[in-house]
C-alpha cells in the first residue's frame, strides 16, 4: 500500500503521530480510533474507511485531484483528454483478487459486426421475470473462513504474536489471527473490499460496504484506454451482486473485471463503443456463468446458504469520441449532471426492476411502485439462472461539459430523482471526481448506508456548445 | 489437520451448525458442534455409517491398552443364584473378547475390592494362556458381602496405573446399591479416578440405584446401561469389551476458545447421549478452556455449545468461539490440535435470517429436553406428584415421537399409556415394572441424531 505521507499539514495520529488520510476512522497503524478525536475536514464526505487506505492509482494529474483549494479550471477541464498519454497499464478491477475465467479475451478473436444492437431504454423489460432478489437486504451466508491449519494461540499460549500481524481495529489490543478474526475480542476485520478507492485522474470510483451489510456484494472496475486514432476512451463498469443468490461478491467482481477487460480490448481494436458495449455484457454473463458451475463453495450443509446460481446487475458508461455509451442489466444506474447546471440533469439507463415494470406499463405511478416492498426486485440480471439475456445499450452526444456518475442502488435509494442527484452531486466533481465519488457515497452513508454503495464519476468535457443532450439514433 | 503417522490413530474432524445470523441487540450464539474420528480402530459402540469394518485396527494396536473388569461379588448376588453364574460367564465372554497384547485385570467387588486375576498387583497380558487362567480363576468366584465400589475404583485405578499404556479402561458390573461406603467416598473416588482411566458401569438385576450407575459413568466418561435379565449379560459384556477395544485414542479435550466479553452459556455432549460438560472445565490459557471427552475409537459425537456475546452492531460480524480437539502430548510441549472449527456470530436487519433456528440446534434442544422431562417426570411419579409426572411424561412422549427418538418412545410406553403421541396426551400406567422404569431412567439420556 502506497501510504500517502504528504506535506506537514497532513493530520497525525493523536496516539503514533503516524500521518492519517482524510476520513479514517482509525489509525492504520495503532489502531487509534480517530472518530472522536479527528473531526472530519469541512467540505469532506462522512465516509467509512475501515478498509484499506485510499490507493491513489498513479493518477496523472494529481493536483488536480488532490488539492482541493486550488481553484476551479474550467478550460482544463474542457481539454481533451490528452492524446498523447499512454494507455495505462490495465488496471486490476476494484476488487483485484477475483479474475474471470474468460478474462483476457482476445478483441481480434471477438466478432467485430456492424451491426449496432437496436436497444431501447425503457422498452426493456418484458415483464415476467422477477428476480430472485426478493429482499433487498437478504444475507446470505458468506464465503467460510479459510481454515487455519492450527491455531497459534494453542500450539504457543504465551507466544507473543507473530511479528508484523495486525492490531485489530475494533478493540485496539488483540492481534489478528490467521482466520481474520481478533485473537482478544473475536470481531472479524475489514475485509480489503469494504471500502475500495480508485482514482486515474479521467475518472474515479468509491465503493462501501454501508453501515448495515456484513461485507461489499458491489464491484467496480475503471479505466483508460486509447481508440486506434490515438484518442482517448474512459471506461466504469458497477456491478451489484444479488444477495439473494450464492456468492453475490464472487459475481459482482467477476463481471465487473471481464467486461471492464472486454471494452478495453474492444475499444483498443476500434470496434465501435456501443457494440463494444453490447458484447461486453454478454462477456460480463459468461463471467458470471461460469461461476455457478465451478462449484468451489464451501462444504458443509448451511440451511441458510442459497442454492441459487451467483448473480449480479451491470451499469457500465463509456467516454470515447465526444460520445457517451451507457450499457446495463438491472437497476444500477447512469445519472448525467451537466456541469453548469442550465441544463437539465438525467437518468441515462431504465431500470430491469418490477417498479419500473409498473410505471411502464402504467399500472402504478413512480411514487406507489416505488413505495411498494416489491419495487426493488429485479427483473433481469447476470447469472446462469437468468434465462434471457437482454443487455440495454444507449448512446448519448452530450452538447456540455458534464459529469456521469455510474451507481449501484446503494446510492439512488438516497437520490432517486435526478435533480435530487444534481444536489448530491458535488459541483466541482467534473475536477475533483474521487472526491465527488466520496460525497455521493457519504450522501448514501448519510441517509442510513442500508445497502452497498458503489460509485463512479466520469467527467465529460466537450469542444463546441450545442443545445440539449442528443441521444443518437443507434 | 493433524497428519498421524500411524494409521491407527483415528482422524478428527470437526463440523460446526449453526445460525450465526443475530438480529439487533441479540447476543445468544448456539451451536451443534460434530465431532468425527475416523480411520482407527474398530466401530464403537454407536454405528458409523461408512465407517470402516471391525478388525481393521493394526494387529498390534491392542497392545497400547488395559482394561480392568470390576465384578460385584456382594451377597446379593446370589439371590437368585443364577445372577453369580451369568456375572461369571459374562466376564469370561469378555475375556474371551480381549485382544491379544491387551493388559488386563479381574476385580471382584464387595465391601472391599480383591484380585482374581493375575493378581500381586499387576495386570496379565492377554494370550491364549492367560486368557484360561482368568476365566479358571472365576469359577472360584463366589458371592458374600458388602457394596462399596469407590475401593474397586481405586483398586482397578493402581493397577491401571501399573501399565505404560493409552488407554485405560474399567467395567462395573454391581447388583445393588453401594451400602458399605458413604455417597461422599464413592464421590471422592470417582474425583481420583476421573481423568485418569474411563469406565463404563452396568446395573444387573434391580435393586441397584440407577442415580450411582449412571454417576460412575458420567464421571469416567463412560456408558451406563442395565442389563434387567442376567441371561443378557454375556452379549452386553461382548459388546461393551469390542468397544473398549476400539478406542485408540486416550484423553482428548475440547478446548474452546472465546473472545474477551464473551460468557458461556453451556457446553454439552448430545450425541450419542446428553452429558453436561459445563462444570467440568479446566483453564487452559487465556480465555480457552478444556472440557474432557476420554477415549476416541471411529466414532461420531455432537456437542451443543451455547455463549452470549456481546452486542455489537448490524452488518458486523465476529468469531463466538473456536472450538477445537486436543490431545495432550508428553512432557511439557503445547498440546495437538487434531482439529478445529468456528462459531461464528454475524448481526443483520434480516428479521428471516435471524429469527431461523437451525435444525441441529432445535433438534439436540429437544433432545436434551427430552432426557431432562423423563427424570423429572420419574422423579415426580416416585414422589406421588402424578399430576406433573403425567405433563413431563407426556411431554417426553412428545418430543420423543417428534424427533424420531423410537427407542425412547418404545421404553416411555412401557410407563404410560399413550392417547396422543403427537399432543403428548397421556396417561400413568397403574402397574409398572421395575426393570421397565430403571431402563427408562438410565436410558433417558440416549439421543438420536436428526433425521436426514
Amino acid at each position: 500500500m502506497s501510504q500517502n505521507h504528504g506535506s506537514a499539514a497532513v493530520p497525525t495520529c493523536p496516539g503514533c503521530t503516524e500521518p492519517l488520510e482524510s476520513g479514517d476512522l482509525f489509525c492504520g497503524v495503532c489502531g487509534y480510533d480517530l472518530s472522536s478525536a479527528a473531526p472530519c475536514p469541512g467540505g469532506h464526505p462522512t465516509l467509512v474507511m475501515n478498509g484499506p487506505a485510499r490507493q491513489p492509482e498513479q493518477a496523472p494529474q494529481p493536483e488536480q485531484a488532490r488539492q482541493p483549494e486550488q481553484a476551479p479550471q474550467p478550460e482544463q477541464a474542457r481539454q481533451p483528454l490528452p492524446a498523447e498519454r499512454p494507455r495505462q497499464e490495465r488496471p486490476e478491477p476494484a476488487a483485484g483478487t477475483f479474475r474471470p475465467a474468460t478474462a483476457g479475451q482476445d478483441a481480434a478473436s471477438a466478432p467485430v459486426s456492424a451491426r449496432l444492437p437496436d436497444e431501447v431504454p425503457g422498452h426493456a423489460s418484458d415483464g415476467t421475470r422477477i428476480g430472485p432478489r426478493a429482499g433487498d437486504f437478504e444475507l446470505p451466508a458468506p464465503v467460510a473462513a479459510p481454515p487455519a491449519a492450527a491455531d497459534p494461540r494453542t500450539a504457543a499460549p504465551l507466544a507473543a504474536p507473530p511479528v508484523g500481524s495486525k492490531l485489530c481495529v475494533a478493540c485496539r489490543a488483540g492481534h489478528v489471527d490467521p482466520d481474520g478474526y481478533c485473537e482478544n475480542c473475536g470481531h472479524a476485520q475489514p475485509r480489503e473490499r469494504d471500502h475500495v478507492e480508485r482514482e486515474l485522474g479521467a475518472v474515479a470510483a468509491v465503493s462501501d460496504r454501508g453501515l448495515r451489510h456484513h461485507r461489499n456484494e458491489d464491484a467496480f472496475a475503471v479505466s483508460t484506454a486509447a481508440l486506434p486514432d490515438g484518442s482517448p476512451a474512459v471506461v466504469a463498469v458497477v456491478c451489484d451482486g444479488v444477495s439473494s443468490a450464492t456468492r453475490p461478491d464472487e459475481a459482482s467482481a467477476a463481471a465487473a473485471a471481464s467486461a471492464n477487460e472486454y471494452l478495453l480490448a474492444a475499444l483498443e481494436h476500434g470496434t465501435h463503443p456501443q457494440q463494444a458495449m453490447h458484447e461486453s455484457i454478454l462477456a460480463a454473463a459468461e463471467s458470471v456463468n461460469a461461476l455457478a458451475t465451478a462449484g468451489h463453495g464451501p462444504a458443509g450443509p448451511d440451511p441458510h446458504r442459497h442454492q441459487n446460481a451467483p448473480a449480479c446487475t451491470i451499469v457500465s458508461a463509456v467516454v470515447a469520441n465526444g460520445l457517451l455509451i451507457v450499457g446495463w442489466i438491472g437497476d444500477s444506474r447512469v445519472y448525467w449532471v451537466p456541469d453548469d447546471r442550465e441544463g437539465p440533469p438525467a437518468r441515462l439507463t431504465e431500470d430491469d426492476s418490477w417498479a419500473a415494470q409498473m410505471v411502464a406499463t402504467g399500472l402504478m405511478n413512480e411514487a406507489e411502485a416505488y413505495a411498494d416492498e416489491r419495487a426493488h426486485a429485479i427483473t433481469g440480471w447476470l447469472g446462469a439462472d437468468a434465462y434471457e439475456l437482454e443487455p440495454h445499450t444507449a448512446s448519448f452526444k452530450p452538447d456540455r461539459p458534464g459529469v456521469v456518475v455510474v451507481c449501484t442502488d446503494g446510492l439512488w435509494n438516497y437520490a432517486e430523482g435526478v435533480d435530487e442527484m444534481a444536489r448530491a452531486l458535488p459541483a466541482d466533481a467534473a475536477h475533483r471526481p474521487l472526491h465527488a465519488a466520496q460525497v455521493l457515497v457519504g450522501h448514501a452513508l448519510d441517509g442510513g448506508g442500508h445497502d452497498n454503495v458503489t460509485v463512479a464519476v466520469l467527467p465529460f468535457a466537450v469542444e463546441q456548445r450545442r443545445a440539449g443532450l442528443d441521444r443518437l439514433a443507434p | 489437520m493433524a497428519n498421524f503417522s500411524k494409521s491407527s490413530v483415528p482422524r478428527f474432524s470437526v463440523d460446526v451448525y449453526q445460525n450465526e445470523y443475530l438480529p439487533e441487540g441479540g447476543r445468544e450464539v448456539n451451536a451443534i458442534v460434530t465431532v468425527t474420528a475416523t480411520g482407527g480402530g474398530t466401530t464403537g459402540g454407536a454405528a458409523l455409517t461408512g465407517a470402516l469394518p471391525a478388525g481393521n485396527a493394526a494387529p498390534d494396536s491392542g497392545r497400547n491398552a488395559a482394561v480392568v473388569i470390576m465384578v460385584d461379588c456382594s451377597g446379593s448376588m446370589d439371590y437368585p443364584p443364577t445372577k453369580m453364574r451369568n456375572a461369571r460367564d459374562a466376564t469370561a465372554a469378555a475375556v474371551d473378547t480381549l485382544r491379544d497384547g491387551v493388559a488386563f485385570a479381574i476385580v471382584a467387588g464387595t465391601h472391599v475390592a480383591r484380585e482374581v486375576y493375575p493378581g500381586r498387583g499387576g495386570l496379565a497380558v492377554a494370550d491364549g494362556r492367560t486368557r484360561a487362567e482368568a476365566k479358571e480363576a472365576l469359577r472360584r468366584l463366589s458371592a458374600g458381602g458388602g457394596t462399596a465400589i469407590g475401593t474397586w475404583l481405586r483398586l482397578a485405578d493402581r493397577l491401571l496405573a501399573s501399565a505404560d499404556v493409552a488407554i485405560r479402561h474399567g467395567i462395573v458390573l454391581t447388583d445393588g446399591r453401594n451400602e458399605h461406603e458413604s455417597a461422599e467416598d464413592l464421590t471422592a473416588a470417582l474425583d481420583a479416578c476421573a481423568g485418569r482411566f474411563t469406565c463404563d458401569a452396568r446395573g444387573v438385576g434391580t435393586d441397584w440405584e440407577v442415580k450411582e450407575v449412571t454417576a460412575i459413568a458420567s464421571a469416567l466418561l463412560g456408558s451406563a446401561d442395565i442389563v434387567a435379565d442376567p441371561a443378557g449379560l454375556a452379549e452386553d459384556f461382548t459388546r461393551m469389551m469390542e468397544n473398549a477395544m476400539g478406542k485408540e485414542v486416550a484423553d482428548v479435550a475440547l478446548r474452546m476458545w472465546t473472545p474477551v466479553g464473551v460468557e458461556i452459556g453451556f457446553v454439552k455432549q448430545v450425541a450419542p447421549t446428553v452429558e453436561e460438560l459445563t462444570q467440568r472445565r479446566t483453564e487452559a490459557g487465556p480465555r480457552a478452556g478444556d472440557y474432557p471427552t476420554g477415549s476416541w475409537g471411529d466414532e461420531s459425537r455432537d456437542y451443543h455449545v451455547c455463549v452470549r456475546v456481546p452486542e455489537a452492531g448490524i452488518g458486523r460480524e465476529m468469531l463466538a468461539a473456536r472450538i477445537s480437539l486436543i490431545l495432550p502430548v508428553a512432557g511439557d510441549g503445547p498440546p495437538e490440535v487434531l482439529s478445529q472449527g468456528l462459531v461464528r456470530a454475524v448481526w443483520t436487519e434480516d428479521l428471516a435470517a435471524s429469527t431461523t433456528i437451525n435444525p441441529q440446534v432445535a433438534h439436540y434442544t429437544g433432545q436434551a429436553e427430552l432426557a431432562q422431562v423423563i427424570q423429572q417426570g420419574l422423579n415426580d411419579r416416585k414422589s406421588g406428584d402424578f399430576d406433573g409426572a403425567t405433563a413431563k411424561l407426556g411431554r417426553a412422549v412428545q418430543l420423543a415421537a417428534a424427533s424420531g427418538n423410537a427407542d425412547t418412545a418404545k421404553l416411555l410406553s412401557k410407563v404410560v399409556d399413550v392417547v396422543d403421541a403427537a399432543t403428548g396426551t397421556v396417561r400413568l400406567k397403574a402397574k409398572v415394572a421395575d426393570a421397565d422404569e430403571m431402563t427408562l431412567e438410565t436410558r433417558s439420556t440416549k439421543t438420536v441424531r436428526v433425521k436426514k
